[in-house]
């Protein structure tokens, strides 16, 4: 309960540095930056690690209260952002693939549509747009949320009432941030190459739907729909990790939440790129 | 009454309390104290004077960093997951409530309930419903707590912590800022938790309250201490503290002081 917090965060104490002078030489001033950097590296992968054992081992524990805060985290992370998706599916195909399908199609290079489209839109930009997305419109509300709740006294409530704050405030966003994130960039792949074929269409590119749906299927494979899911769920799961460490990481007062819902979400951004690279190196090894 | 009824609900042994905040810093020294089962206590103290640090140290939530500590014959150090079930045997009020605003009222003191029962919200409604008739919140219950004013949204903490039937009642300073009516309701509330409820299966509960104002606590029954300049006084009955020469105890009456004005 309570320890689970302390140990992630008794560790990490990061104000102290923070609010020490500046640095008068450069290499110190980088030092301070690197150590930083360390301490928050090492409160965060204590955080996901302890969210992941409170996961499994109280998968049975309060069903009734956990499995309805899961469903609405689901609708607040995935179903409640689809108008928003559709928008930028619809834009992203405009502006970029439907430019894309007709420059390949001018230049007869119309073979290497569907590995063109695969690369580019399945592997990368699908997926780190929607975490982009999300981050930004729940992340930030994350922080906002624990961080009012922790300078409210409302994780000392809970733990008042023996309820684990992990358990109750974590694991819920966690499991539906990364359910979200995943359903979320399927939607956005298909209307994205939906709508790009639509805006190639419009410009009379001598491409038939049976062809274009035929070429992206044959650029696919398993492997894919494998790395797709696992990488969706794994920005989900990091950003939800990074926005609730940085909102309950340590006791804030009311005017501290803006500046750490900030930080949050810089750091949400690099985590998001660094899972990033970790999958293109995936791809590039199998 | 066998041994095991008669041992001290809370007992504290040259205990040092840290601020909740910064347990590093340190508020109270030396703290030697034994609760019997079905006492009420009242500890007195000016504002930071450590009252809300000494009751979540003694609700378990934060470790002594001197000392020793223990509920119900355990050192509050153990109290972990294994030891949930003597946690949930204390209730805590928080100063304010400290409530959560998320959810309604009927919502706030059926968490508890539904957490550790895994009941279902139709299980837990029949519960709840007494509970909140019981305190006159029933016509409040599906309002947010921000809707209503303070005074009922201090009694929503109280019906929030009695919900799992405790056996130790902890408020911190319940009456801070309270109306007339309210006052009274809390004071005779609080009386006849400590005399045995229906609603606890008629046993007496032990309270502890802390305060900055003992006047509307005068009741013989009760056990007041003292906290000041870091240090816990037991000062004894109501008598003994009206006799008290303390200055801070006369404050805390509401003597009229000598000032500088």
């Amino acid at each position: 309960m309570r320890e689970n917090l302390a140990k992630a965060f008794a560790l990490t104490d990061t104000q102290i540095f923070r609010r020490a002078p500046l640095p008068k030489s450069y290499s110190d001033f980088l030092g301070r930056k690197l150590f930083l950097f360390l301490l928050t590296l090492q409160g965060l992968v204590a955080f996901a690690l302890i969210t992941l054992g409170v996961i499994l081992r109280k998968s049975r524990t309060a069903r009734n209260v956990i499995r309805p805060r899961i469903r609405r985290e689901i609708a607040r992370a995935g179903v409640a952002l689809l108008p928003m998706f559709l928008f930028v599916a619809l834009a992203l195909g405009f502006l970029v693939i439907g430019q894309t399908v007709s420059a390949l199609a001018r230049v007869g290079a119309t073979g290497y549509l569907g590995s063109t489209m695969v690369i580019v839109v399945v592997r990368e930009l699908g997926p780190l747009l929607a975490a982009m997305l999300v981050l930004a419109r729940v992340g930030t509300a994350h922080v906002i949320e624990l961080g009012t709740a922790r300078a409210m006294g409302e994780v000392e409530a809970l733990e008042a009432l023996g309820i684990d704050p992990v358990h109750y405030l974590i694991v819920p966003r966690v499991l539906g941030m990364a359910v979200g994130v995943f359903a979320l960039t399927v939607y956005l792949i298909i209307g994205a190459l939906a709508s790009g074929y639509l805006f190639a269409f419009l410009q009379d590119v001598p491409l038939t739907p049976g062809d274009y749906y035929k070429q992206i299927t044959e650029a696919l494979n398993w492997l894919d729909f494998v790395l797709l899911a696992l990488k969706t769920i794994a920005f989900g799961f990091f950003i939800a990790i990074v926005t609730c460490y940085h909102g309950l990481a340590q006791p804030l007062r009311l005017d501290d939440v803006s500046r750490v819902a900030v930080r949050a979400v810089t750091q949400g951004v690099i985590v998001c790129v660094l899972i990033d690279t970790l999958f293109i190196l995936l791809y590039l090894v199998t | 009454m066998s041994e095991t009824e008669n041992a001290a609900v809370i007992e504290m042994r040259e205990v040092s309390v840290g601020a909740m905040r910064d347990i590093s810093f340190v508020v109270l020294e030396e703290v030697s104290w034994t609760v019997a089962p079905g006492e009420f206590w009242t500890v007195a103290g000016q504002p930071y004077a450590g009252k809300s640090d000494l009751l979540m140290l003694t609700a378990g939530l934060m470790a002594p960093v001197k000392g020793e500590c223990k509920l119900f014959g355990t050192d509050t150090r153990m109290f972990g997951e294994a030891k949930l079930a003597e946690r949930l045997r204390v209730g805590l009020v928080f100063a304010g409530g400290q409530l959560f605003n998320q959810l309604t009222i009927r919502e706030n003191v059926a968490l508890p309930l539904q957490y550790h029962r895994d009941l279902t919200p139709a299980a837990a409604a029949q519960a709840v419903e007494t509970l909140l008739e019981l305190l006159e919140l029933a016509p409040l219950a599906d309002l947010a707590p921000t809707s209503v004013s303070d005074n009922w949204r201090q009694r929503v903490a109280l019906a929030r912590a009695l919900i799992l039937k405790p056996q130790v009642l902890l408020l911190d300073n319940p009456l801070a800022g309270l109306g007339t009516r309210h006052l009274h309701w809390w004071l005779r509330c609080l009386d006849r938790l400590a005399r045995g409820h229906d609603w606890c299966d008629g046993r007496p509960m032990t309270v502890v309250v802390t305060t900055d104002d003992l006047r509307p606590w005068r009741n013989a029954d009760r056990k007041f201490a003292l906290l000041r300049d870091k240090k816990f006084f037991p000062l004894g009955g109501w008598n003994d503290v009206e006799s008290a020469n303390d200055p801070v105890v006369k404050e805390l009456l509401a003597v009229p002081l000598e000032t500088t004005i």
